[in-house]
């Protein structure tokens, strides 16, 4: 192939006049970084309670949750992206559709991305967290009932500590799926990772180069990330006990 | 009893410093530079592999019967038959292959794209991975607004949004406006086309900046196309050309020798009539209308491969 490979160029002055064109990356590396773990720490905490909920008998809480995962989980996400950021003030009366057009926009971009990653990944999360406790034989459920502990009580004891367990390698993946699902930031114009290196690619003749970086990037994310969750899973294991 | 210490977590690292080391290595080591014969391929292989693009109205794209169409997808059909008779093939098999901005350079670059002829931007940087044949349109990046807009002038833009496809050469120029005049524009990015007329259309951005012609589709496709007009002298001449690979000398003479031989007898000026001031087969019949500037005037006249 005839192809110029050079990595040379990631130091030299990019064409948009700020800086290098590792700089702009690594700009790009930390979007991503940045909002993908924000969302995550928002999702995990909604999720979890998502997923409780759509355990519980009956109830406007049960039929809520499982309308909501069905209804975040079965769309795409760059369609629920488009409705957050483009249609979604258009339906807001006039006035406050204004308002969040005019708002700051890095700040506009960077809201519209989180609201909607989180939404997006607390249904997923949701959904590991059920098959967790589903997971659990109705016993242990029944047991805490018989020893006098209250709904609250028998998960925050008994179901939940042994659900989490049991979820944690599934949460893993979804871990690393918040990090490529970021990508989607690019498409309202914040330029994470992906975004940045399609830029790169295009201003220093290099595409090759640009979205090798990004992989590396993103592989370096994601191996990090399943280390630390190793420990965690490492850590939270019960001496002695048998992984159902 | 399964552990949780996993025993592979260490050799995991392991495979993956070694997988980006040996990437490292692999695209360190420059091969020597061979020659690449475009018309070497096309005669032991039979077949000519035409890159082309879906929408890229009206340089190449699909109408509404699904046929390919467009000013440079003609002109690439006649650069075919151009090698065909060079040739002296009894037959030519032409194969298309769908191409986007960001995997067009490396399918040329990588032999699987013979020729590119859509909107492709012949610039500096591209130079140095690929070839470019004449130029067969001129165009640059202007303003798109509302009618009622007070933005008439690149200066009007102080203190307000614009809104640029990242990654075009339009991005460049109007960063290099701002930062020269210091007008202090705030500039938002937009993926690609589409969104880039969106972010516009709902009163995020204030004017939308691209090449001319795309502002010009734009407006015939918009649903209200008299609420909008292009504003702006041209930022910068951006040059469009047929992309090959680089260095193949016999081929780019012969992709030359035909725009030429089209700018000749008249054919271009006819495509450029067909495709910029008629009905085009795109969504039920859209016009885009562009006036023709004297500059492409000239280049119709006379193709050449100047940029800047």
């Amino acid at each position: 192939m005839n192809y110029d490979w050079s990595w040379r160029f990631l130091f030299g002055p990019s064409l948009t006049g700020e800086g290098s064109y590792v700089v702009m990356l690594m700009h790009g590396f930390g979007w991503t970084i940045l909002i993908s773990l924000t969302a995550w720490l928002i999702a995990l905490a909604f999720g979890i309670a998502l997923g409780v909920a759509r355990t519980l008998p009956r109830g406007v809480l049960r039929r809520f949750a499982t309308l909501y995962v069905h209804l975040f989980r079965n769309t795409p996400l760059l369609v629920q992206l488009f409705l957050w950021y483009f249609v979604l003030p258009e339906w807001l009366p006039k006035a406050w559709g204004d308002t969040l057009k005019s708002m700051n926009l890095v700040l506009n971009q960077v809201l519209t991305v989180l609201l909607c990653l989180s939404l997006y990944t607390a249904a997923k999360v949701a959904e590991h967290v059920r098959a967790g406790i589903a997971s659990l034989p109705a016993g242990q459920y029944r047991a805490a009932q018989a020893l006098g502990f209250g709904v609250i009580a028998s998960y925050r004891h008994v179901v939940l500590p042994q659900a989490f367990r049991i979820a944690l390698p599934p949460l893993t993946s979804e871990l690393m799926n918040v990090f490529k699902n970021s990508a989607v930031a690019m498409t309202i114009g914040l330029m994470e990772l992906t975004g940045t290196s399609r830029q790169v690619s295009e201003f220093s003749g290099h595409p090759f180069e640009a979205f090798a970086f990004a992989t590396l990037g993103y592989m370096l994310i994601a191996l990090v990330a399943a280390r630390v969750m190793r420990v965690i899973e490492a850590r939270s294991r019960i001496s002695g006990a048998t992984q159902t | 009893m399964i552990s949780h210490r996993a025993p592979d977590s260490l050799s995991t690292w392991r495979a993956a410093i070694l997988i980006a080391v040996i990437a490292l290595l692999v695209s360190c080591g420059k091969p020597p530079p061979k020659e690449i014969s475009t018309l070497d391929k096309i005669r032991t292989t039979g077949v000519i592999t035409l890159g082309i693009r879906e929408t890229s109205v009206p340089f190449s794209y699909l109408d509404d019967a699904q046929q390919q169409a467009g000013y440079a997808w003609e002109i690439a059909n006649r650069v075919a038959t151009a090698v065909k008779r060079d040739l002296k093939l009894d037959t030519l098999a032409i194969h298309t292959f769908v191409v986007t901005p960001q995997t067009r350079i490396p399918l040329v670059a990588n032999q699987t794209v013979d020729l590119e002829c859509s909107s492709t931007t012949h610039d500096r940087e591209r130079e140095r991975q690929v070839g470019f044949s004449s130029s067969f349109y001129l165009t640059g990046p202007r303003m798109l607004v509302r009618r009622d807009s007070p933005v008439r002038d690149w200066s009007d833009l102080r203190g307000k949004r614009a809104v640029v496809s990242s990654g075009t050469t339009a991005e460049l120029a109007l960063r290099k406006l701002d930062r020269e005049r210091g007008l202090d524009i705030e500039i938002m990015l937009a993926k690609d086309i589409g969104e880039n007329f969106m972010t516009v259309e709902t009163g995020r951005a204030a004017a939308s900046v691209q090449d001319d012609v795309i502002l010009y589709s734009n407006i015939a496709r918009a649903r209200d196309p008299s609420a909008w007009q292009v504003v702006g002298a041209p930022l910068m001449r951006e040059a469009y050309a047929c992309m090959l690979r680089k260095g193949d000398v016999p081929f780019k003479r012969l992709v030359d020798a035909t725009i030429a031989e089209m700018a000749r007898s008249g054919e271009l000026m006819q495509l450029y009539t067909k495709y910029f001031a008629s009905s085009l087969a795109v969504k039920g019949g859209v016009r885009i209308d562009q006036p023709l500037s004297d500059d492409m005037r000239e280049l119709l006249r006379q193709p050449n491969d100047r940029i800047d």
